[in-house]
Order: structure tokens, then C-alpha cells, then sequence
């Protein structure tokens, strides 16, 4: 228990000291990318990595908590935390419902289920062109502030998204080591124990898709808030797998692993430049050697590492043994 | 306790169980034992929901409980065990057992994420009652070990104590002896009265006929799909039937 937090205080210490190492503005601008896709990772992580559930269609909710925000704000003028709040609750309410049928499918059909609910959204996006703008985008949505506070600098935007992504963090960390953390975990390992043990695996289910969700909604809203400028294209099955990509490269179920990767494959494609139309290979590329090399992702890889470092160092090799 | 009414289950052309009906007392522990392919898991798996059956009930103390499925039967006190044991692997093994306390604890989504104090309190409650159960059936000493790498009998024992962490008032067992040595069986055995002290009817599958015949009141015979005799074990090493099925008759 302890160990933990003092983990994630050090990892949110490093966190929150990156902008002070860093001259680049552009650089800065890229790590709030990070920030929004390590909440989006660690979102589809709790679904996939812990109660084993796949989900094709995470950046429907993304674009969702995106548009819902542009729209109530820009279109409506609501305060951009109400218009935050609201979008949250009719995204989760909308997981909840089609949770329960979705999610009575297992594996693959599971996964073309979450597929066409990630199209239907790209669709409405795409064609419902008097609200959404169609695929032109919407633009104009308002920055957020507190007060007279106004997150309207690279700098600022990187504390107010990692805040939050180091929230989500902590709370999902704290959620695993719970007994609805040990029950999915449960369902993913055999589902049928599980349910004789008396834990309710399709509520269960509902619940973390849900959750997950949220998450990915609220990501949304902070990227429509923090870009200004939304189009459909960002919120399409290509991102959608992209994520996917991010949490296995990670480590499925490691919380840590998801920010790892979200950090990899955010970062990865502004230093290789010259892959830009052929990401998705390079992606693919990567998703095979991960499981086929290692299965348990980078957390996994540094795990090895760090075994490797102190059988070297003979003094300390004898303590663990 | 455990009422069996005139189970039938149809596969495709195959009768897997033909009107097999018998009783469960309270506090007693009832083997069902018979050949290879009478019935005897497939029983167990329509009793634990798992299955659906053709025709026929199932009463727990006189209530209706045919077709639940297996989170509601645990929650009514029936818990089961499999016969290949179905441990969560990469979960230690006290965290199996913790699973098992699931229904006995009631922390939410929000309580869990924000670590609020009736959580904190539940999931110390949990980790002490998980260890007891633990020490009841003779693991305690493995218990941050990963549930993966136990050895069988030791995996059987994570099995039972996890089981028994719903506190049941019946449990299933599907072979438990299955993959032991003799004195893991032995060890079993002992166990299995245990239990029965605590208050909780038994009910199991076995095909140790040794140990069956030494723990059970009473024993059920299968055999093809029906039921071929019921009674003491005394009654049943006597029924010629009974013999004739195991051996083969003339």
C-alpha cells in the first residue's frame, strides 16, 4: 500500500517537473497530448488490460466528450465545466445502456460490436453537418479557466491536463488493489470462477465499460478545449486502434505501462517524421513484435531490465535471494 | 437442504440425465459417485446454473432455485468447486481467497478509486478473513504466492478455501480428490469433515472410491443417466446392482 503511493508520488513528481527541464514550446505541446491520450489509455486498460473486455470503439467516447463540449459551449455558450460535467454523465448513461447488450458478447464479436459503435459515431460526426460542422470540423471552442485563471498557454494547459491525468491515474491505481480491481481481474482469468464466487460479472462489466467511458469523454473535453478546433478525423477507427497500440505496448494491465505507451506512440511519430503516412504499419509492426517479444509490454521490458541490473550487482543479489 | 426432482437433460439425441431425483440432508455429506459418463458433473453443472436443464427442479430448503444462475446461487449460500481447478492465476493466493469474499463485502466503484475510510476498513476485514480461511485449510505459509505456480494439492486447498469464503451453507464438489496422492486424499478427507462441522452440507462428485466410502452419510450411485441405488455406504458396497455396474455383469 504504501510502496504504491510512494511510487505514484514520484512518478507524479517527475511529471509535474518535466515543463521546468524543457525549453521547446513545441515539445511542451506534445506532452499535453500525452497527458490526454495517457487518461485515454489508462481508460481502455481497465477494460482490457483488467476485466480482459476489448473495445474498438474508445475514440467514439473521446470524440464524444469532444464534440458534446465544442457544441454546448461554442453553440450554446454554457460554462465549459457544466458543459464538461453534463457531457461525462450523457456519455456514462449512454455507455451504461448499450453496455449491457455489447458487452454480453465475448472476443471477437465483442469487438466488431465496439467497431460499428465507434463508425456510427464517426458518421454522426461526419454527416450531421448543421450541429457538428461535418467533416470541415468545428472550431471556435472557448479555452477553460478558473476565476481569472485562463489555461490559455502551452505551459498552463500541461498542468491542468496532467492534473487530471495524474488523477485518473491515481484513482484507477486505487481501484486495481480494490475488490472490484481483484474481481475483474477475476472475471478476465475465468469467468465462470468468478460468477461462482458470486461476483456479478455482467454488472461488473457494464460498470468498468462505463467507467471507461467517462474517462475518455472527459479526455475529450479537454482536448476540444484545448485545441479549439475539433474535426471527425481525429476521433476514427484509426485512433481507435491507435490506443489499443498504446496500452499493449504499455503492458496490459499496468496503469504505468498505459502512460509509457501513450507517451511512446505520441512521441514516436513527431521524431519519425518521414513514417507520417505509413504510421499504421509501423504501428501494426510494433503491436506484432511487442506480443511476440514481449507479451507483457515496455512495464515488462523494464521489469527484465531491472532483474538483469541487480543479479549483476553481486552485494545486492544475495538480499533477494 | 438440497431437493433433486426428476433432473432430465437432453444433449442433441443423448440423455445425459434420465428423472434423477434425491436429497441432500443438512449437515451431511453426500457422495455421488458412478462410471465414467453417468452424469455426475453434468449433474453438478445444472444444479450450479451452469447448464440448463430439460425437465425437473431443484429446492434449497424448500425454495425454488432451478435455472439461477451461479451468482445468485452463491448469494442464497451454494457455492461449487471444479474439477479442474479453476484458480486466477496470476492473482497471489491470498487474492483468490479475497475474490471469494466478494459477496461479503460492498464497497462501490467510487469508495474503491477514492480509497474512502469504510473501504479501507472492509478491505483490512477482507485481508484478515482471507488469512484465517487460509490457515483453516493449511496454506497460510503460501499465501503471497502466485496462485499459477502451486502445486496441484496445494491449488485444491486454494480451491475449497475460497469457496468457503461466501460461507456457504452447501458446497459442491466436483471430484476433489481428483489429481492427488494418497495422503493429499488423506489430508482431503480430514478436510472435508472439517467443513461439515462448521455447519455446511457437502455434496461431491468422486471417483476415490475409498475416500467416498469413508466420509459420506450417504452415497448416490449414477449410471448412465439414471439413478441406479441410493443409500448407507454399507448399503451400497452390498447392492448387487451397484456392482454389476462397476464390474460389468454376466
Amino acid at each position: 500500500m504504501r510502496r504504491e503511493l510512494i511510487k505514484f508520488a514520484l512518478f507524479a513528481a517527475v511529471a509535474l517537473a518535466v515543463p521546468a527541464t524543457i525549453k521547446g514550446g513545441y515539445l511542451l505541446n506534445v506532452l499535453v497530448f500525452v497527458g490526454i491520450n495517457t487518461m485515454l489509455a489508462v481508460a481502455l486498460n481497465l477494460l482490457l488490460g483488467f476485466a480482459g473486455q476489448i473495445s474498438l470503439g474508445q475514440a467514439a467516447f473521446y470524440g464524444l466528450g469532444a464534440y458534446l463540449s465544442g457544441i454546448l459551449t461554442t453553440t450554446y455558450g454554457w460554462n465549459p465545466w457544466t458543459a464538461m460535467a453534463v457531457a461525462a454523465m450523457a456519455v456514462g448513461l449512454l455507455a451504461f445502456v448499450i453496455g449491457f447488450p455489447i458487452l454480453k458478447l465475448k472476443g471477437h464479436y465483442l469487438a466488431m460490436a465496439t467497431l460499428g459503435f465507434g463508425i456510427i459515431i464517426y458518421i454522426v460526426l461526419n454527416e450531421y453537418v448543421d450541429v457538428t460542422g461535418g467533416p470541415s470540423g468545428f472550431s471556435g471552442v472557448p479555452g477553460l479557466g478558473i476565476g481569472n485563471l485562463h489555461f490559455d498557454s502551452d505551459l498552463k494547459s500541461y498542468y491542468l491536463v496532467w492534473t487530471m491525468a495524474l488523477l485518473v491515474m491515481l484513482l484507477a491505481v486505487n481501484l486495481t488493489q480494490s475488490r472490484i480491481g481483484r474481481a475483474l481481474r477475476a472475471i478476465h482469468d475465468s469467468e465462470v470462477a468468478a460468477r461462482v464466487l458470486g461476483v456479478n460479472a455482467r454488472l461488473l462489466k457494464v460498470q468498468v465499460f462505463t467507467c471507461s467511458a467517462v474517462i475518455s469523454c472527459l479526455a475529450g473535453s479537454l482536448y476540444a478545449h484545448t485545441v479549439t478546433f475539433i474535426s471527425p478525423s481525429t476521433f476514427g477507427f484509426h485512433f481507435s486502434v491507435e490506443l489499443l497500440t498504446m496500452v499493449i505496448i504499455g503492458g496490459l494491465g499496468s496503469i504505468y505501462g498505459s502512460c509509457l505507451g501513450a507517451a511512446l506512440l505520441t512521441l514516436l511519430p513527431e521524431f519519425l517524421r518521414t513514417f507520417q503516412d505509413y504510421d499504421i504499419v509501423v504501428y501494426g509492426l510494433l503491436l506484432i513484435v511487442m506480443t511476440m517479444f514481449l507479451p507483457g509490454g515496455l512495464v515488462q521490458g523494464f521489469e527484465m531490465l531491472w532483474a538483469g541490473i541487480r543479479r549483476l550487482w553481486p552485494g545486492r543479489a544475495g538480499q533477494d535471494a | 437442504m438440497l431437493d433433486i426432482h426428476g433432473i432430465t437433460c437432453v444433449f442433441g439425441g443423448l440423455t445425459a440425465l434420465d428423472d434423477v431425483s434425491f436429497s441432500a440432508r443438512a449437515g451431511e455429506i453426500t457422495g455421488v459417485i458412478g462410471p465414467n459418463g453417468a452424469g455426475k458433473t453434468t449433474l453438478f453443472n445444472i444444479i450450479t446454473g451452469i447448464y440448463t436443464r430439460s425437465a425437473g427442479r431443484i429446492t434449497l430448503e424448500g425454495s425454488d432455485i432451478s435455472g439461477l444462475p451461479p451468482e445468485r446461487l452463491t448469494r442464497l449460500g451454494l457455492v461449487r468447486t471444479f474439477q479442474n481447478i479453476e484458480l486466477f492465476g496470476k492473482m497471489s493466493v491470498l487474492e483468490n481467497v479475497m475474490v471469494g469474499l466478494h459477496t461479503r463485502s460492498r464497497s462501490g466503484f467510487i469508495a474503491c478509486a477514492f480509497k474512502l475510510p469504510q473501504h479501507l476498513r472492509e478491505e483490512r476485514r477482507i485481508r484478515e478473513q482471507a488469512q484465517e480461511l487460509l490457515e483453516f485449510v493449511g496454506i497460510a505459509d503460501l499465501a503471497d504466492m502466485a496462485a499459477a505456480n502451486l502445486p496441484f494439492g496445494k491449488g485444491r486447498m486454494l480451491e475449497i478455501a475460497r469457496a468457503l469464503a461466501v460461507q456457504p451453507r452447501i458446497m459442491l464438489m466436483d471430484e476433489p480428490a481428483a489429481g492427488l496422492n494418497s495422503r493429499e486424499t488423506w489430508q482431503l478427507g480430514d478436510l472435508i469433515r472439517k467443513i461439515r462441522e462448521t455447519g455446511v452440507t457437502v455434496v461431491l462428485v468422486e471417483h476415490d472410491m475409498e475416500l467416498v466410502m469413508d466420509i459420506c452419510d450417504t452415497i448416490v450411485v449414477l449410471n448412465l443417466g439414471r439413478k441406479l441405488a441410493e443409500g448407507t455406504p454399507r448399503q451400497i458396497q452390498e447392492n448387487p446392482e451397484v456392482i454389476a455396474a462397476y464390474l460389468g455383469d454376466e
